[in-house]
């Protein structure tokens, strides 16, 4: 691994993938640009929960509304998926075989499943507590930066599926493994937003 | 060993030393409010400690961004990036807690 040979930030592909390779350089650098507009997405939200953060109007707080099981379990399961994309990524990269490049991701689709199923389960536990986001401005706060996450996390499984299909169908030719360096920075993007989730919302309102 | 397998074992190596060290900067501040009984003072300094540590530590592990070697125009839109996130948050923070004392 040569110390320049480097084209973007991520798992590069290597040179023994020629063309994709090469065409990597421009295309995830504009990835990239997307990337760090959705963070400042983010941050906008979150800063706007920060401000929010006591803001609760008489209404119930995160000690009744969150579930910290709930929470301890969603983020296993995405930091977990992140891990297992990112064995995706290396098979990808090293050559294995396409079935092993497939199984990676359907794990990860899996857990991703697991994650939106109990988040949607937090989100009806909170409405059933009084929880809805009209309650107070801490509510509205929560329920954007938690469902903006949860919604680029579903349209990043309908990504998986896609690509699945992709791998599958088409084998890994040049541009698929194009399009799987860029989804597997969204996804790896995601649960970084996640940590700044679980921590700031769920940890402190629980704390 | 040729320098492919050696490639292979350091990118596999990057992702699980990701997964650990992230695995402990989440069981910490976890483990901290469900059991712990540090205070709630206590835990919003761990809680928000780990969280930035962590951070950085998904961004070199797992999105292998790396000071020295990455491509100098992704640094820097990186790094512009986080300027801006730095000052719009910076700045809201400092501007609403600023009227909110003085609204006390």
């Amino acid at each position: 691994m040569s110390a320049t040979g480097l084209r973007h930030p991520g798992l590069n592909l290597g040179p023994a993938h020629g063309d994709a390779h090469e065409a990597a350089e421009e295309i995830v650098f504009g990835f990239w640009v997307f990337l760090m507009s959705d963070l400042v997405l983010f941050s906008a939200i979150f800063a706007t929960f920060a401000t929010m953060v006591d803001a609760t109007a008489g209404g119930p707080d995160g000690h009744t509304l969150f579930d910290f099981k709930s929470a301890a379990i969603e983020t296993g399961a995405l930091l977990l998926s992140s891990f297992t994309f990112g064995m995706a990524s290396v098979s990808m990269k090293h050559g294995r075989e396409t079935r092993s490049v497939a199984l990676w991701l359907g794990v990860t689709l899996l857990l991703a499943f697991v994650f939106l199923g109990l988040e949607i389960n937090d989100f009806l536990s909170m409405l059933a507590k009084g929880g809805s986001p009209e309650r107070s401005g801490f509510l509205s706060a929560v329920w954007l930066l938690v469902a903006t996450h949860g919604t680029h996390v579903t349209f990043g499984c309908l990504w998986i599926v896609v690509m699945l299909i992709q791998v599958l169908k088409l084998g890994l030719t040049s541009d698929v493994k194009l399009r799987l360096l860029r989804l597997a920075l969204f996804w790896h993007f995601l649960d970084i937003v996640w940590v700044g989730i679980f921590s700031f919302v769920y940890l402190r309102g629980l704390a | 060993m040729s320098s492919a397998d050696q490639e292979y074992r350091a990118d596999l190596r990057s992702y699980v030393i990701g997964l650990v060290v992230a695995v402990i900067l989440t069981a910490i501040p976890f483990y901290a409010v469900g059991f712990g009984g540090y205070g709630v003072r206590t835990d919003f300094y761990i809680i928000g400690l780990c969280a930035l540590v962590q951070i950085p530590m998904h961004f070199r592990f797992f999105l292998h961004i790396d000071l020295s070697r990455s491509k100098r125009d992704d640094l820097q839109l990186i790094l512009f990036s986080f300027l801006i996130v730095v000052l719009m948050v910076g700045g809201t923070l400092w501007i609403l807690g600023s009227e909110k004392m003085r609204m006390m």
